[in-house]
């Protein structure tokens, strides 16, 4: 694995991810997004369903609590992902994790017949069978609640470190992962001084990349987040890619970027599905120059409506952010557009904001189905148009556009 | 030039092209029988069983030919059930159901009128049957009661007093613009018995009648009778010669598949296509298990529709020649074969047994992945049953398909060998 970076650009880091996968063919472009999955498929996905969607990422997401959910690793091949690379997580960002069950020695995660304790070595044995392209290392990430001590912050650093110490051990002993490259995670909570040790020490290490953890959106504010990242990025080799659990929100992601960070989650266009949203925020800079300012602007450069935000109580999920429409609002029952004008993807291509709201008003799988794809097909052209921004200078543009939504009606 | 084109240009006049068939070559306009110069459908018999009442045919409808038997799917409301209408159509579907009372309630016709219908609506380019709302109020909704007017029932979603009257039936059905429309009878459970029967059979003949002045569309849309009287032989004769009075395209066999013995089942079934015309399609109502369609199928009748291959799937139910694999099971948690190693579906094409197994436990693709399986197993088993009967070969498939299914001939459910006898195809 490699990264090659083309440009920093306030911030920004643009590249490659090259070297990926079993023969080094696979790469990935950065900033840029894994694909996220649940027992190693894309929710409601079917392989059809799945490749209507152009430029998908070629790293695919899986986490160690599906090992349990799937009781035998061969399954990701009969997944259909056996031609795919593999970054394996701790947990699934879209669960919200119990606190309460680390330990010195172990960390918890949740299978279908309960909590499983995992030592480094149970761990290790884990990431031997699924055999990921890379993986993060066991780490102590329960720091995100309020008021977590400094003195509990210490020992997630602590024993994050001496986790990432034995993995790295029986990393080097492991035949099976040979070819693999182990992440280190950098820990801390919300305390400067101990994201900036977190993040020298597990630097020390030879290690492939590394994941930030514990900045997810509850965890902490924006501008906390945003200080914390760069004074993190800052003490992390240049050279190496960094990825961030639990980031997913628009704003969030680009201000991570900026702060210094690669690689992002996919979990957010599948919260967005199950809440019976739509992604529908603009990310567009560039409209076509022959349509600009004569005929209405087809090309993403008008999305409709504003959201149905302000009004969270008419059925509307607390969760729910500017960046989104709410499908199941009566105002779609006879509206006949597709869910955003000028998406290219199965569902806009297709369908009518009327039709997915019948079936999500009917409770209908189709509903989870179509929107599912709508929202992994906005949230990649989202990315793309990212690094787009960055590689032609116009960053500011383009987060005045994606923004602009955020500053009222 | 194709068959299906000229039947159309000759028989019925349509705005929108059929897309041509590439499944037949059918050369002849001899054997086409003109169902009526008016209905927006032709019925070709390819092939019949010389042994049995089995028949092949070529039903061409407005938006595309169906090749018969056929299994229909049910899309309820709208939708096949986390199905995209792509997938649908590459599992080769011609025809499915859209279900009036439910999309009556949600969205409403209106809606779905000025979505250009219910093809508009959902995207379905092929041929949709409507049934007529009758089914559900009676078996869904409390407190229904029926009248010579209509059906007066209490909507379950806001508590408001309905009457659905043969009209008002034909009136959404116009709405959503299905290719068959099905007639608002009087539905009696099969289980009932006494006059009630008598009544509910009388009265679903003038309903016909006011259901087919009530067709705003008849160059468009079929209007199907559906023949009643419950398991009383005499009823249903008398049903029968009133009905065939009727110029309709097509029949639809009612008022059984609701628990009634299967040895009356088969009677009335094998009754009723004894005294249907040749020349119309046979539509036998809420029959499902391959079984069920096979023996049917030997006994006449050309369409099926049934929620079970569906329903079932999303229990986690995957059908099979042998049976079923009930795939929540811990017995499949290794189990690394394809559903059905000689199913083509893209299910079996790509997933195992195991997969399905522990994704039936996170996702609904699980859900998905078994339905297209399900729907996969019963258009291909009508394929073959079709082609079978084209090659004149349909007894020696009933007797293939009956060992298949069934461990051993004492195995084999009497009603079945029986219905089979009736029609000189002997499994045993």
């Amino acid at each position: 694995m490699r990264l090659e970076l083309s440009r920093a650009v306030q911030g920004c880091r643009l590249g490659l991810l090259t070297g990926l996968g079993n023969t080094g063919q696979h790469s990935l472009e950065v900033p840029g997004c894994l694909l996220y999955t649940c027992c190693a498929t894309v929710p409601h996905l079917t392989q059809d369903t799945l490749h209507t969607l152009r430029d998908l990422p070629s790293v695919t997401q899986v986490s160690v609590d599906m090992y349990f959910a799937v009781h035998h690793m061969l399954m990701v091949s009969y997944a259909g992902l056996h031609d795919t690379v593999l970054f394996c997580s701790l947990h699934d960002s879209a669960n919200s994790i119990p606190a309460g069950h680390v330990t010195n020695k172990t960390v918890s995660v949740w299978g279908s017949g309960g909590r499983i304790e995992l030592t480094a070595a149970r761990f290790m044995a884990i990431q031997a069978a699924i055999q990921p392209d890379f993986y993060q290392s066991m780490a102590d990430g329960e720091t995100w609640q309020a008021g977590t001590s400094r003195k509990r912050v210490r020992k997630a650093v602590d024993r994050t470190l001496a986790h990432l110490d034995e993995c790295l051990v029986l990393h080097q002993k492991t035949q099976e992962l040979k070819q693999s490259e182990i992440f280190g995670v950098v820990e801390g909570g919300d305390i400067l001084e101990e994201r900036l040790r977190s993040a020298r020490e597990t630097a020390k290490r030879p290690v492939g990349g590394f994941v930030l953890d514990g900045f997810h959106s509850a965890a902490m504010d924006q501008d906390v987040r945003v200080q914390l990242i760069k004074a993190t990025s800052a003490e992390l080799p240049q050279e190496k890619p960094r990825l961030v659990l639990g980031v997913g929100r628009p704003d969030e992601v680009i201000s991570c970027v900026e702060a210094g960070v690669d690689l992002f989650e996919s979990f957010f266009p599948f919260q967005v599905t199950e809440r019976g949203c739509a992604l529908s925020f603009n990310y567009n800079i560039d409209p076509d120059p022959e349509t600009a300012g004569t005929s209405t602007p087809t090309v993403l450069e008008f999305n409709g409506e504003m959201p149905a935000v302000k009004k969270l109580n008419s059925n509307g999920d607390e969760n729910m952010t500017p960046y989104e429409m709410n499908l199941k609002d009566k105002r779609y029952h006879d509206d006949f557009r597709p869910l955003v004008e000028g998406c290219s993807c199965y569902c806009c291509k297709k369908h009518m904001r009327s039709y997915v709201h019948h079936l999500l008003v009917t409770n209908e799988l189709l509903g989870g189905v179509l929107l599912m794809l709508h929202n992994m097909a906005h949230y990649l052209g989202f990315f793309k148009s990212l690094r787009e921004a960055i590689t032609s200078d116009r960053l500011q543009d383009f987060k005045n556009r994606v923004l602009h939504c955020r500053e009222g009606d | 030039m194709n068959d299906s084109q000229v039947n159309r240009t000759s028989l019925f006049k349509m705005s929108a092209p059929i897309p041509s068939s590439t499944h037949e070559c059918e050369d002849s306009m001899a054997s086409v029988k003109a169902v009526s110069s008016a209905a927006p459908l032709a019925l070709r018999i390819v092939a019949e069983c010389p042994v049995s009442k089995a028949r092949a045919c070529t039903l061409t409808l407005p938006h595309c030919a169906v090749y018969t038997p056929v299994f229909m799917p049910v899309g309820t409301q709208g939708t096949l059930k986390g199905i995209t209408v792509d997938q649908l159509e590459d599992l080769d579907c011609q025809i499915c159901l859209g279900n009036t009372y439910h999309l009556g309630m949600r969205p409403g016709p209106e809606l779905i009128e000025k979505a250009n219908g219910l093809h508009g609506f959902m995207k379905w380019n092929r041929n949709l049957l409507t049934d007529s709302g009758g089914f559900q109020m009676v078996s869904l909704v409390e407190l229904s009661e029926v009248t010579e007017e209509g059906v007066k029932f209490r909507s379950p979603y806001d508590g408001k007093e309905i009457l659905l009257t043969p009209e008002q039936s034909i009136a959404i059905q116009n709405s959503l613009g299905s290719d068959i429309m099905m007639q608002l009878d009087d539905v009696v459970s099969s289980t009932v018995k006494g006059p009630r029967v008598e009544e509910a059979m009388h009265r679903s003949v003038r309903w016909l009648d006011r259901c087919i002045a009530a067709n705003k569309n008849p160059d468009r849309q079929n209007l199907f009778a559906i023949i009643q009287g419950g398991l009383d032989a005499k009823l249903r004769k008398a049903c029968l010669d009133e009905m065939t009075k009727r110029d309709v395209p097509g029949f639809a066999i009612g008022g059984l598949s609701g628990g009634e013995e299967k040895d009356d089942f088969w009677k009335m079934v094998t009754l009723s296509t004894d005294h249907l015309p040749r020349e119309k399609p046979r539509y036998l109502m809420g029959v499902g298990y391959a079984l069920d369609l096979v023996v049917c199928v030997a006994l006449g009748c050309d369409m099926f529709d049934c929620v079970f291959p569906t329903r079932t799937a999303r229990f986690g139910s995957a059908l099979v020649p042998w049976g079923s694999l009930q795939l929540k099971q811990k017995q499949y948690a290794r189990d690394f074969q394809p559903i059905d190693p000689d199913c083509q579906c893209p299910t079996c094409r790509r997933h195992s047994r195991a997969y399905l197994h522990a994704l039936f436990k996170s996702d609904t693709a699980a859900l998905h992945h078994i339905t297209i399986h399900n729907i996969s197993y019963q258009l291909a088993l009508m394929r073959s049953v079709r082609q079978s009967i084209i090659e004149q070969r349909f007894p020696e498939f009933v007797k293939a398909f009956m060992k298949r299914m069934f461990a051993s001939g004492e195995q084999y459910p009497s009603w079945a060998v029986e219905a089979l006898q009736s029609v000189n195809i002997d499994v045993r």
